[in-house]
């Protein structure tokens, strides 16, 4: 590493669309220190992050990280085993579903580790990080701090030189907070070496970093340690030294919270009355028997740990969820879960976004003003006041899922207080919010309750702002801890800040996640793992089928843990080769039929029994009119009618040929087509009778014979032809939409990012993630293979061995076309409704289900040629049906291993090892 | 500084019907604005209507056209080219010449469904009046066209030999003359029924990948929670769902009949195109219905994908819009009449559309439709309450 520089950005500048998120910034970040990025929300900081992680590609400017540049594809590849990057959001770059331990299990995979060592490396991190007793748990099941740690756990799995954090702290409680900085100083005091780089809105804990960056605007405004900064600006507080550094003009927008006394109600009911409210998830108690009193116009906060049931307990308030147990009031009125008329009083702001992405700020506004029912003259005004007060008209015709965090959430309040209800109940509003739109939004709060009397009951892990509430209530566990006010709480505790009475009042009630003092005294100096860090990282293969399987490894593990998924999987396809299979058959019967007979002489009634003797023909009554033909055959009663003029027998008689008319519905074709053959038949059976009884048996005896063989299927069942073809159909549907949510999923939940900044390939990663889908395919080829020679007594009667293998061919193709599909949807529903229209119409229209393929013409040939369910069926019904092998059906063997490898292909284009 | 308390509504508002119905109006609007905003659903509702009913309609025939048929012409005669030249477009391909030896390899590859074999010695031996015999070889897995197709062969070879010899001596003639007359559709042309019941296929996928999507949506991103700490019931949520995926269906529809059923493949329409928007619109109420249903038993989407292809194919495929619903087991056909509405409305559809029957003789299966959707609407809500409420 030359010099002290561990980064290095000259003249970046990164755009999304028209917008700025990174102005020309050059910086130079010193090596082997503790580097926060500090900035209010949407300032770039996590542009820059990504950048630093080489996960987002450059726009413009050159990055250089480790001695490289970060541009160039190798030195990407090379490094990124000694950087470790762990994205915004809690827990976002886990797997829920896997453990602890199969969680950092695949990090070590990922970074070639033998089992050996990574046991030894989990052992060592999850002791340091106190996740020792969870291992086996899933990771969906943790708290939000002990999510970070278990994330951090798996950043730190490859010892590197580069950590790059993104707001790691965020919405998590200050006891685990305290606890997440404590891990990382233990770590940096064993591994000096190491470089830290944080992006956090707490300025408290930006205050202990060796050195900043403060950012505004995409642009750096300062930058140097934090004493430096504080000396620079003249100020005491890092909070009030940002906004002294900050340009003249928005520095003015910027006002001190000032929190007025509040004054008694008049009404002395209180808005809030909660007595042994408890609710249970199954054996779990989620809130255990809470009560409490909130006062009209109070502000109320609710501070406690992750999963200590305060969204719970809100939820149940606002008459979202039933209570198990206990009873609550609002206004003294009890809540009951359909209260339309109680919802006019509440205004509820959820702890995650909850409007419409898909809405502008104003339509979002609008619907709630309607469904409010504001009187129409009220809606424009009022929507244009809130625009106003929530600092909202500049973005007003934007859609909310591009606008940074801070905002979102002042456009979440907007709408809670549109229809002016004394009650809010607000669920950590201001996690992720950055100092100055806090402060801005306090103000506002404070305005309600002091102008306006309106109640607010809000939870918060920000110690200044349950510094700023009337009283508070400490949670955990599902129970309350203490409430009082803040004075009142940091008194009992010592007298100390509110802070420390907050993780005394936990430690004390033995907070999960705690870690206890002697457990981090017990970790080695320098564990197993540690001492290969000295020695250079080794650079990664370009090719690593260990990286491989560790994707399918986990991948099949997911699977498996959603059972709902793999049932479908594997029963759907049962029930549909049980209902097609009988269902669906091409055998023309039962066609109802009437005679309309106008000569009534026995002539005529002979050559109605004709019909009536044949078997596909069921009688009806005779039509006795033109109109009554008209309407029978127009309600679609009947399908044939057969129409004999008057002086048919008499024409008959003389050898004049009288004409019979019949008439077929029409209404579909195919048994149309099938019925006139058959009256064709019948036609000719009857000329030969009537030639027999004239001239004497010896007519006939014909010269000419048409002898039809039906090949392969002697007695012409649908069943025999409809089997194979269904097992086509199947094969393709069910894997191709179960991997079409492969990699959009990853995208949606954040886990791609573990594929951006490990050394994984495209290859590997979409094959890997191939596998296990190709495996459930194969396994429901089994059993339709099973129900096909048993239930439908379908024998294979070709080459078994070439089934299989066509089998296994075909499937690669069609759970690639899913993958496909997958790389290119943005979200979970487009993938999926991509992959339903897009399979399933050549599906089950060109691939020979319905229609040999060589009697398709035009588009629809070229349509069901260009997909692999028109080469399958030949070797599936070949197999079954036609006693075939490998000769006669490798070519199309052939093409479905061409159609894997060109869906593998397509699918590495797509996929963007780099965000954009 | 003036101070106010906010006043405490203890009145039910938001209960009245008024109210109500102008709850589902504006949920509507936000369900069209949200369907607005996503283009890639867009542009598939519209190849679904447009490029998919056109190319089944127009590709894939169960009629016997296009047959793909051989010759082994072992005579090599007048008579044997003269049957070989009477296998004609549009019924077939134009005929391969093949020899006796590539019969086998031929139909196991599946280039041709039908091999026609004359016997050398044929024309001496029909001249001759002795017995002789064509075969006709037919690929038996070719279910849909294998039966008539051989029919065909079989008359077109009688025919010929007839029509050969008819300038030799008097063959007998048929005694009567039957004429086969096809009502509703003269030529039995599959693409006027394809393409309307295509249309059928798409109406039922859309509506229920649609609706059911927009409520998992809600769901995974946590606005349903939102709707309902407002003054709304889940009814109007469901029916707001309802009617605005429904809306964008039966327009396409309508226009997909006119534009591309009518227009671009010049199929007539017997019936009354509003009488049939109409009991589309009851059928739409119906499938929304179920994909809320479905919505609510898979809990992402990558479940409601594994859950609605099963659905959509068995509904698709054992409604009498693929085949015949006559030869399915009268117990399947049972139970295919009670649990989906896809066969009632594809015989709603089949009336007017074809047959050009009114109202007062299509009203039966339409009421059925709407029967199921009543029950399908009724346990999508209980379901919808209790998944949302997580009771």
């Amino acid at each position: 590493m030359t010099g002290d520089c561990v980064a290095r950005l000259d003249g970046v500048s990164h755009r999304y669309g028209t917008v700025d998120a990174l102005a020309d910034v050059t910086l130079d970040i010193p090596a082997g220190r503790m580097v926060g990025v500090i900035g209010p929300d949407g300032v770039g900081k996590s542009t820059l992050l990504a950048l630093l992680a080489g996960v987002r590609r450059i726009q413009s400017g050159t990055v250089t990280v480790l001695d490289g540049d970060m541009a160039d594809a190798v030195h990407r590849r090379t490094s990124c085993a000694r950087i470790a990057y762990m994205p915004q959001g809690l827990g976002r770059n886990l797997y829920p579903t896997l453990s602890v331990f199969e969680n950092v299990d695949f990090f070590g995979r990922l970074f070639g580790q033998s089992e050996a060592e990574r046991r030894t490396r989990i052992a060592d991190l999850t002791r340091a990080t106190g996740l020792d007793p969870f291992v086996g748990r899933p990771a969906g099941k943790l708290s939000g701090g002990m999510k970070q740690k278990l994330s951090l756990c798996c950043a730190l799995m490859h010892d590197p030189d580069l950590l790059v954090l993104d707001e790691p702290t965020t919405g998590v409680d200050p006891l685990s907070r305290r606890q997440f900085w404590e891990l990382i100083d233990t770590i940096r005091a064993r591994r000096p070496q190491m470089s830290v780089l944080v992006a956090t809105a707490y300025m408290e804990e930006a205050a202990r970093f060796d050195w900043l960056a403060a950012m505004d605007d995409g642009r750096e405004i300062a930058h140097g340690a934090p004493a430096e900064i504080l000396a620079r600006a003249d100020e005491t507080s890092l909070e009030r030294a940002f906004i002294a550094l900050l340009p003249a003009e928005k520095r003015a927008r910027h006002a001190p919270v000032v929190v007025r006394p509040r004054v008694a109600a008049a009404d002395e009911t209180p808005a809030i009355e909660a007595e042994g409210l408890t609710r249970r998830f199954g054996d779990f108690v989620a809130v255990d028997h809470v009560s409490f009193r909130i006062g009209r116009g109070e502000i109320f906060g609710f501070l406690g740990s992750n999963g200590c049931g305060k969204t719970t307990t809100m939820k149940m308030l606002t008459g979202l969820l039933p209570a198990s147990d206990g009873r609550a009031e609002l206004f003294g009125a009890p809540i009951g879960a359909g209260d339309v008329g109680l919802r006019r009083n509440v205004g509820y702001m959820s702890q995650a976004f909850s409007l419409y992405a898909e809405l502008t700020v104003r339509q979002n506004l609008d619907l709630h003003a309607r469904l409010y029912h504001l009187p129409r003259a009220e809606v424009a005004p009022r929507i244009a006041e809130l625009l106003a007060r929530y600092d909202l008209e500049a973005v007003a015709d934007q859609r909310p899922d591009a606008l940074p965090l801070g905002i979102k959430q002042r456009l979440q309040l907007a709408v809670a207080v549109l229809h002016r209800p004394p009650l809010l109940i607000l669920d950590e509003p201001t996690s992720g919010v950055d100092p100055i739109a806090r402060d801005a939004f306090w103000r506002t709060l404070i305005d309600l309750s002091r102008d306006e009397g309106v109640t607010i009951f809000l939870s918060t892990h920000f110690m200044n702002e349950a510094e700023r509430c009337d009283r508070i209530s400490l949670m955990h566990a599902g129970r309350v801890l203490a409430v009082g006010t803040p004075a009142e709480l940091a008194a009992a505790r010592g007298g100390g800040s509110l802070e420390e009475a907050f993780v005394a009042y936990l430690a004390e009630a033995g907070g999960v996640g705690a870690v206890p003092a002697e457990t981090e005294s017990a970790v080695p100096a320098t564990p197993a793992g540690v001492a290969s860090a000295e020695a250079p990282a080794a650079v990664p293969k370009r090719f690593d089928p260990g990286r491989l399987w560790a994707y399918a490894r986990r991948e099949a593990m997911e699977l498996l843990r959603d059972p709902i998924r793999l049932v479908f999987a594997l029963v759907g396809p049962i029930v549909l080769m049980m209902a097609f299979g009988w269902g669906i058959s091409f055998d023309v019967e039962n066609l109802k039929w009437a005679a309309f007979d106008q000569d009534r002489t026995p002539e005529s009634r002979a050559l109605l029994e004709s019909f009536s003797g044949s078997r596909y023909f069921t009688e009806r009554p005779p039509v006795s009119s033109t109109a009554e033909l008209d309407d029978r055959m127009r309600r679609g009663e009947l399908a044939l009618v057969v129409e004999i003029p008057p002086g048919f027998g008499r024409d008959l008689q003389n050898g004049r040929v009288p004409e019979v008319g019949v008439w077929i519905d029409g209404a579909m074709p195919f048994r149309g087509e099938t019925t006139r053959s058959y009256v064709g038949g019948l036609a000719l059976q009857y000329a030969q009778q009537r030639a027999i009884e004239r001239a004497g048996p010896n007519a006939s005896a014909s010269t000419l014979d048409v002898e039809v063989r039906y090949r392969y299927n002697q007695a012409f069942k649908s069943v025999v032809a409809m089997v194979p073809s269904i097992i086509a159909l199947m094969l393709i549907l069910i894997p191709a939409v179960m991997s079409a949510v492969a990699v959009v999923r990853e995208k949606e939940t954040g886990s791609i990012a573990n594929f951006r900044a490990t050394p994984t390939g495209k290859v590997e990663f979409l094959v890997g993630k191939q596998l296990p889908y190709v495996a459930v395919a194969m396994a429901s080829f089994a059993t339709l293979m099973i129900l096909a020679v048993t239930l439908f007594g379908v024998p294979v009667t070709g080459s078994f061995a070439a089934l299989a293998l066509g089998t296994l061919l075909y499937c690669f193709a069609t759970t690639g076309f899913g993958q496909l599909v997958s790389t290119f949807t943005r979200t979970q529903v487009a993938a999926v409704f991509a992959t339903a229209i897009l399979a399933v119409v050549p599906a089950v229209n060109f691939s020979g289900l319905l229609v040999p393929v060589a009697s398709l013409s035009g588009g629809a040939r070229v349509l069901g040629l260009a997909f692999p369910a028109a080469w399958y069926q030949p070797i599936s019904v070949g197999t079954f049906a036609k006693a075939l092998g490998f000769s006669a059906v490798w070519p199309q063997m052939v093409v479905l291993a061409v159609f894997s490898v060109a869906y593998l292909i397509a699918a590495r284009t797509f996929l963007q090892k780099q965000e954009r | 500084m003036g101070r106010e308390t906010r006043a405490v509504s203890k009145r039910p508002a938001g209960t009245g019907l008024a109210a109500r119905l102008a709850n589902v109006f504006r949920l509507t609007v936000k369900e069209l604005r949200s369907i607005r905003a996503d283009p890639i659903m867009l542009l598939l509702v519209v190849y679904a209507f447009t490029i998919n009913v056109y190319s089944v309609a127009t590709g894939a025939s169960v009629e016997a056209t296009n047959l793909a048929v051989a010759v082994v012409d072992e005579d090599r005669s007048a008579l044997s080219r003269r049957i070989a030249d009477g296998l004609t477009p549009p019924l077939f391909r134009p005929a391969v010449e093949i020899g006796a030896a590539e019969i086998d390899g031929a139909l196991d590859a599946g280039r041709v469904v039908f091999v026609v074999e004359i016997p050398p010695r044929f024309e001496a031996d029909v001249l001759a009046g002795r017995k002789t015999a064509v075969q006709v070889n037919v690929d038996a897995t070719a279910i849909t066209q294998a039966g008539n197709g051989s029919a065909y062969i079989r008359t077109i070879v009688a025919d010929q030999v007839a029509s050969f010899l008819a300038g030799r001596d008097g063959a007998a003639a048929s005694p009567v003359d039957v004429v086969v007359r096809a009502t509703f559709n003269p030529n039995l042309k599959s693409s006027w029924f394809t393409s309307v019941m295509q249309v059928v296929n798409s109406i039922t996928m859309l509506t229920v990948i649609l609706t059911g999507a927009a409520l998992i949506r809600e769901r995974e991103q946590g606005t349903v929670e939102h709707l309902l700490i407002m003054p709304v019931v889940p009814s109007e949520i469901m029916l707001s769902k309802i009617l605005a995926n429904g809306l964008v269906t039966l327009v396409a529809t309508g226009l997909s009949l006119v534009l591309v059923v009518q227009g671009g493949l010049a199929v007539p329409i017997a019936g009354s195109l509003p009488l049939f928007l109409a009991g589309a619109a009851v059928y739409v109420f119906t499938v929304a219905a179920l994909g809320i249903m479905l919505g609510t038993i898979a809990n992402t989407m990558g479940q409601f994908g594994l859950l609605a292809i099963p659905v959509l194919l068995v509904t698709q495929l054992l409604s009498g819009s693929a085949t015949p619903l006559e030869s399915m087991p009268a117990g399947l056909r049972w139970v295919m009449w009670t649990i989906s509405p896809t066969p009632h409305f594809v015989s709603f559809a089949q009336g007017v559309l074809y047959r050009g029957a009114g109202a007062t003789v299509v009203w039966p299966p339409l009421v059925a439709v709407a029967v199921i959707g009543g029950v399908y609407f009724a346990v999508a809500l209980r379901r919808f309450r209790r998944v949302v409420f997580g009771a």
